[in-house]
């Protein structure tokens, strides 16, 4: 299937009194028609710079350094304002967090669904409203008629989120980016949009990007899942791979530190805080903070590893020289149940590297020398033993 | 936890009202006809979905509000009775809050020294200077932070930091009881993690009895002991977190627990989840009956054989 959207090495930057803040450090994938992505991870970590980089949203003191962002073969950093214009809200459309705030409070809501049709489509005003009215039906606001001529705060938040959806629908686009588009509203009413959205997606075939912090939503959502740890992808996969056989460090302590309804004892915290990306760390960002780190961690970045066809890990922990970890029990119970599915499941020494700029990586540290690769510390000098 | 009688009851709400707007058309029943008891050094869990009278439950419990009808007893003292500033100061000591959002709880304006000293100045639980200051430094590090933190101010600290002194100030003046109104929805997972096994940790030091209030559902049943669940102003279940969970009698409760995303994508594609329509009135009373031992349904006194039958089932 050929990809509607290619993200290649994107790198971006924000100039700030303090200095430059590089909050995405060379991220790459592609989507695919009529797939959900969700890209998890922490506030701050580039998730939201990722996708407002792709309508082109950021704010002026941002740079992209390098990069290709390629919609339909034609990439999008190159495209003037204007050609811009006519592909936001036409041929991707954007679903903000706050249903309170995207939705203009001095508008009647008809004249707001019905304004990217008029302003996208060759139709008259007639036609515009008509297709509003419909479009507020099919997001299951009843008696849309009457609704059309009714403000925002008129409407419950669940239902200006559905009004938001409404809006981003009208014009069929190709990508849908929703950007934590549930996280202001309560679990049944979450559980509402969320079975909207996937109704909508069947019907009308859009790619969706979605951007939260909740695995929870990721797993009833998504076809492929990227965990984003401080502007870099650290693991990509479908939804089964990155749930049930995560190998990132940095997903086993996501995954841990949400309780699940069996959860007892103490739960799993991830130490300290994410790293500030105004000097972003040498080798693995995530090392710090990781009971696994090795001590080639806090020299070199980890490649992405490949694991399968779709599943990409960036952890020195997958070179065939690293020692062997356990992880933390509940994600060796995760691992355990999809190896029993999935019993011709390629062992994880086969372990080829991706592309691009991962080659040049191979070249230079490639060779490591297995004692480089030790479970020792760099800086405190005391020999890591996994605790958890 | 198990129902022991013997257990001090530390906190008891007995049909606590609170209207807004009485008597206009507009009149809100945030809370209507709730009763519920906290025992000493248990977490007592208050879920429901946003607009269901949670916050202004305990809001309400810490007088925050004068509650338009009902008792609050907190260690046998009638709260909204207490008179003179005496009293007053000495309820407050014992009961603390923590708050939903740690950017704005937080005086911007005032050191974190100053923020956390505030309470054990006001109450006079230190003799001199140092004395506070040694007494701030201790409870920095209880929480997790650096004694050198003292001399900043709030907004050099992240999210997960600035919740930490916000529970190290709750907890300066020695609470018998904190109220936590949503205290980890604003942070980031990692860090909500954190947090949570920190009141854990300081409730198992310090014997503290902790209101946790939250949407959250699986935290909640993660941190408390026993679980009320709200719907529109009434608790329409009772009982200990586990059973809340596992044998769910209220429809309401089935239905908010079939709303929850769980971190497993083979559980996601098979869950379904079920709406809940409240049932017209037949006239018949409603309450919170004892179905089981400890576990508390709102329903008429029809229903109770069939709620029977079905905790039975489980």
């Amino acid at each position: 299937m050929e990809n509607i959207l290619e993200v290649k090495d994107l790198n971006i930057s924000f100039d700030t009194y303090a200095g430059q803040v590089h909050a995405i450090r060379g991220v790459n994938f592609d989507l695919k028609p009529g797939e959900t992505l969700a890209i998890v991870g922490e506030s701050g970590s580039g998730k939201s710079v990722t996708s407002r980089s792709i309508m082109r949203l950021l704010a002026n003191n941002a740079n992209v350094d390098s990069g290709e962002i390629l919609f339909k073969g034609e990439d999008l950093i190159k495209k003037s304002e204007k050609q811009m214009q006519k592909i936001r809200g036409s041929e991707i459309a954007m679903i903000f967090q706050d249903p309170m705030t995207s939705l203009n409070p001095t508008q009647k809501i008809g004249k707001q669904i019905a304004e990217p049709i008029l302003k996208h489509q060759d139709v008259s005003k007639e036609e515009a409203f008509k297709k509003a009215e419909e479009l507020l039906g099919l997001v299951g606001i009843p008696n849309p008629a009457k609704r059309m001529n009714q403000y925002p705060h008129q409407f419950s938040g669940g239902q200006r989120q559905r009004i938001v959806i409404a809006i981003a629908l009208g014009c069929n686009p190709d990508i849908l980016i929703a950007d934590e588009p549930t996280t202001a509203l309560d679990v049944t009413i979450q559980a509402q949009i969320l079975e909207l959205m996937k109704e909508l997606q069947q019907k009308i075939k859009t790619s969706i990007i979605f951007i939260t912090h909740d695995l929870g939503v990721v797993a009833n959502v998504a076809d492929r899942v990227a965990v984003m740890y401080a502007g870099k992808f650290v693991e990509v996969g479908t939804v089964d791979e990155i749930f049930y056989n995560p190998q990132h460090p940095y997903t086993w302590g996501l995954l841990s530190s949400m309780p699940t309804l069996e959860t007892s004892g103490s739960l799993y915290a991830i130490p300290g805080t994410p790293p500030d990306l105004l000097n972003p760390p040498k080798g693995d960002a995530f090392a710090p903070r990781s009971e696994y780190a090795l001590k080639v961690d806090t020299m070199y970045e980890p490649p992405l590893f490949k694991l399968s066809d779709t599943h990409f890990a960036a952890t020195w922990l997958l070179h065939p020289d690293a020692p062997k970890v356990t992880p933390p029990a509940g994600i060796v119970a995760r691992q355990n149940g999809f190896r029993a599915k999935q019993v011709d499941l390629a062992p994880s020494s086969d372990l080829t590297k991706l592309s691009g700029q991962d080659v040049e990586i191979d070249q230079e540290q490639g060779n490591l020398s297995v004692d480089e690769i030790t479970t020792e510390r760099d800086s405190k000098g005391e020999v890591n033993e996994p605790r958890y | 936890m198990s129902q022991d009688t013997n257990r001090k009851k530390l906190l008891e709400v007995k049909n606590l009202k609170q209207y807004f707007n009485v008597g206009s058309k507009n009149e809100v029943k945030a809370i209507d006809d709730v009763s519920f008891d906290i025992y000493e050094g248990e977490t007592f869990g208050l879920v429901g979905e946003s607009g269901c009278g949670k916050t202004t439950t305990g809001r309400t419990i810490i007088r925050l509000y004068d509650p338009t009808d009902g008792e609050i007893y907190f260690d046998g003292t009638k709260v909204h009775s207490l008179h003179g500033r005496k009293d007053q100061l000495d309820f407050r000591k014992n009961m603390q809050m923590i708050f939903q959002d740690p950017y704005a709880s937080l005086n911007p304006r005032m050191k974190v020294r100053d923020i956390i000293a505030e309470g054990i100045e006001i109450h006079k639980l230190a003799n001199s200077e140092e004395e506070v200051t040694a007494r701030v430094e201790e409870l920095l590090e209880l929480v997790g932070l650096n004694k050198d933190h003292s001399s900043r101010y709030p907004h050099e600290f992240s999210g997960g930091q600035r919740q930490r002194i916000g529970i190290a100030r709750a907890l300066a003046v020695d609470p018998k009881m904190i109220i936590a109104d949503e205290p980890i929805s604003a942070l980031d997972v990692s860090i909500q993690a954190q947090v949570v096994n920190l009141l854990m940790e300081l409730q198992k030091k310090q014997k503290l009895t902790f209101l946790f209030i939250a949407h959250d559902l699986s935290m909640v049943k993660y941190i408390s002991d026993r679980i009320g669940v709200m719907y529109f102003g009434k608790i329409v279940e009772l009982a200990p977190a586990d059973d809340v969970y596992n044998k769910p009698l209220h429809p309401y409760t089935e239905s908010l627990l079939s709303a929850i995303p769980l971190p497993d994508p083979d559980y996601e594609r098979n869950r379904t989840r079920f709406a809940y329509t409240p049932r017209p009135s037949n006239g018949e009373e409603e309450k919170l009956r004892e179905i089981a031992p400890g576990h508390f349904v709102y329903c008429r006194e029809s229903d109770v054989p069939g709620l029977q039958e079905k905790l039975a089932k489980y």
